[in-house]
């Protein structure tokens, strides 16, 4: 009674995908296991394989692009509830374009740390190839970078979350506005750790170039 | 997680319909309402809200009827400003409000074709939110099977005629039984569509939904005694839903006057406070001094809910709380408008104030 009952033909065409990698997956590391070549599997080998300067422009990529969508998720989501609110009651308008720079502070720290980051990459004119100090390198760029775009994606939200609602208390009752404008300073305060963990991880990478 | 990505259809619409709500009377202004003297002193008092640019050009002597029509004006300007800024999935739900006023529309056609109206008068009497594009071709047909056939099953509300085609003929009796079957049609499907649509929208409607579901069993229930319907047609006329589905329902089925219904009714906590001091013979309107109906509680209550939907936000509830609030309000200024113009004062604090 294994039968899959399949709703449709695109979920039966999942399922199928599904069960084709996996069977796949499974007869690869039976084969590999089984006949004595187990040490193929070499995850470590392949990490170190990988050249310290796709780790690093990973984790700018990710630093700036993250921040970045954070930024705009923020402004489209207070934007939005900005305007609805001020057609009927326009005084709000100005105040609360605080919530959109708060968001919009949050991609400014995503280039920033890019332009920190990037200024880590040089050639490498050594003929034995990397340093041990450049895979270093490599890696804190990368989580680095990582650490910094996901907690200014996530302060982005959180930011334009509470700006929406700003808004809205605003142009119901104007007392309502300083209160919640409290919340959102401690929200934009995520982004700024994120900033800090970000120059910690890296402070100690040096440029990169190869051995010497 | 609703709230990252409302924003994005609906965020706007959400400000402009809080704004709306921002607009709604207020009760010291309902006070300054109910001390005017004639129509003229409650047409200057009306010029600080949102009525008055339609109140402006009416001319000096004007009736309630025309503050109604013109009221009703100002709201469906306001609504159909929503619907024209809408798109999928808001504009479905926006739609859905709607289809309780084609119902009200199509039943209207109906009685006026079969009492021989004049069609235009007909469509003039139609609620403008409940027009849909063929609705003037249904005062040709003369059986339910005809107008299914020809008008409606393009519209909107097909679905909801299925467990109508039984009716033999249109007479008197079976217009309402098509009315409130088509209406219990609606609500079960309206309430499906919303538990489709997520927290926290799901869980705002299912509470406002059920409330409706509960006053209408109440009224139909009420309103069929001493009338020939059979007490199963009156149990197939319930919807499916609310707090009295299914226990109560099937006991207020068989009862037979309103201190079986007052008994039933006060099994639920949430209704035994509605029910202190309300008169049982009364409709609307009340009798003796200030009390108000078990029509008027029920809206009270209805108001309380649709308050409560506006704490919340990211939700699709607030456009259906703010029509209802809106329409509640309507129905409180034309009261003070009639109380006012009948010069019998004594009645006028009886509306439901919302803020």
């Amino acid at each position: 009674m294994g039968a899959v009952y399949s709703y449709s033909y695109s979920s039966y065409a999942r399922n199928l995908l599904g069960a084709t990698i996996a069977s796949l997956a499974v007869w690869a590391g039976l084969y590999l296991l089984l006949t004595g070549r187990g040490e193929r599997f070499n995850v470590g080998g392949y990490l170190l394989r990988i050249s310290p300067y796709m780790w690093a422009l990973y984790g700018i990529s990710f630093c700036i692009g993250l921040s970045v969508v954070g930024a705009a998720w923020g402004i489209f989501i207070a934007g939005s509830s900005i305007l609805g609110g001020a057609v009927r009651t326009p005084r709000i308008a100005t105040k609360n374009l605080i919530s959109i720079i708060f968001c919009e502070v949050v991609a400014i720290y995503g280039v920033i740390m890019a332009i920190v980051f990037s200024a880590k990459i040089q050639a490498v004119n050594s003929s034995s190839g990397f340093s041990r100090s450049d895979y270093y390198t490599g890696f804190s760029l990368f989580w680095g970078g990582l650490a910094v775009g996901l907690s200014n994606l996530i302060c982005g939200l959180a930011v334009g979350i509470t700006g929406s609602n700003a808004a809205v208390a605003d142009a119901h009752d104007q007392q309502l506005f300083v209160k919640i404008l409290v919340i959102e300073i401690f929200g934009s305060v995520i982004g700024l750790f994120g900033l800090i963990v970000g120059l910690l991880v890296t402070g100690k990478a040096e440029d990169f170039a190869g051995v010497i | 997680m609703n709230e990252i990505y409302f924003n994005a259809d609906a965020g706007y619409l959400e400000g402009i319909v809080r704004g709306y709500r921002d607009g709604l009377i207020t009760a010291p202004q309902y006070l300054n309402l109910t001390q005017c003297e004639t129509m003229d002193d409650l047409k200057l008092q009306l010029a600080t809200t949102d009525y008055a640019s339609f109140l402006q050009n009416e001319p000096s002597p004007m009736s309630t009827s025309t503050l109604s029509a013109r009221c009703t004006d100002a709201l469906v300007a306001e609504f159909q400003y929503l619907q024209q800024n809408a798109a999928e999935p808001i504009s479905k739900f926006l739609d859905y409000i709607t289809y309780g006023y084609m119902i009200d529309n199509v039943v209207l056609l109906i009685t006026g074709t079969l009492h021989e109206r004049d069609t235009h008068d007909l469509l003039e009497k139609c609620h403008p939110l409940g027009f849909f594009d063929t609705m003037p071709a249904l005062c040709v047909a003369t059986t339910v099977q005809d107008l299914y056939s020809t008008v409606l099953v393009d519209s909107p509300l097909a679905g909801y005629f299925r467990e109508c085609l039984s009716a033999e003929d249109l007479n008197e009796l079976n217009i309402e039984i098509i009315r409130n079957t088509l209406h219990k049609a609606y609500l079960e499907d309206f309430y499906a569509y919303c538990q489709n649509l997520g927290e926290p929208t799901a869980s705002i409607m299912a509470d406002i939904i059920r409330l409706e579901a509960d006053r209408r069993t109440v009224n139909i229930t009420i309103n069929s005694f001493g009338t020939e319907l059979s007490k199963d047609d009156r149990a197939k006329l319930y919807p499916r839903l609310g707090n009295m589905y299914p226990e109560a329902q099937t006991r207020l089925a068989r009862v037979d006057d309103m201190d079986q219904v007052k008994a039933i009714l006060e099994q639920y906590g949430e209704y035994k406070a509605m029910l202190l001091g309300v008169s049982l013979n009364s409709t609307s309107g009340s009798s003796g001094g200030n009390e108000l109906s078990l029509e008027d509680r029920f809206f009270s209550k209805e108001v309380q809910l649709n308050k409560d939907s506006f704490e919340q936000q990211f939700h699709y509830g607030v456009f259906y709380s703010w029509l209802r609030l809106k329409e509640q309000e309507i129905r409180n200024i034309v009261w003070i408008a009639e109380c006012i113009s009948q010069q019998q004062k004594d009645k006028i604090n009886n509306y439901t104030s919302i803020y």
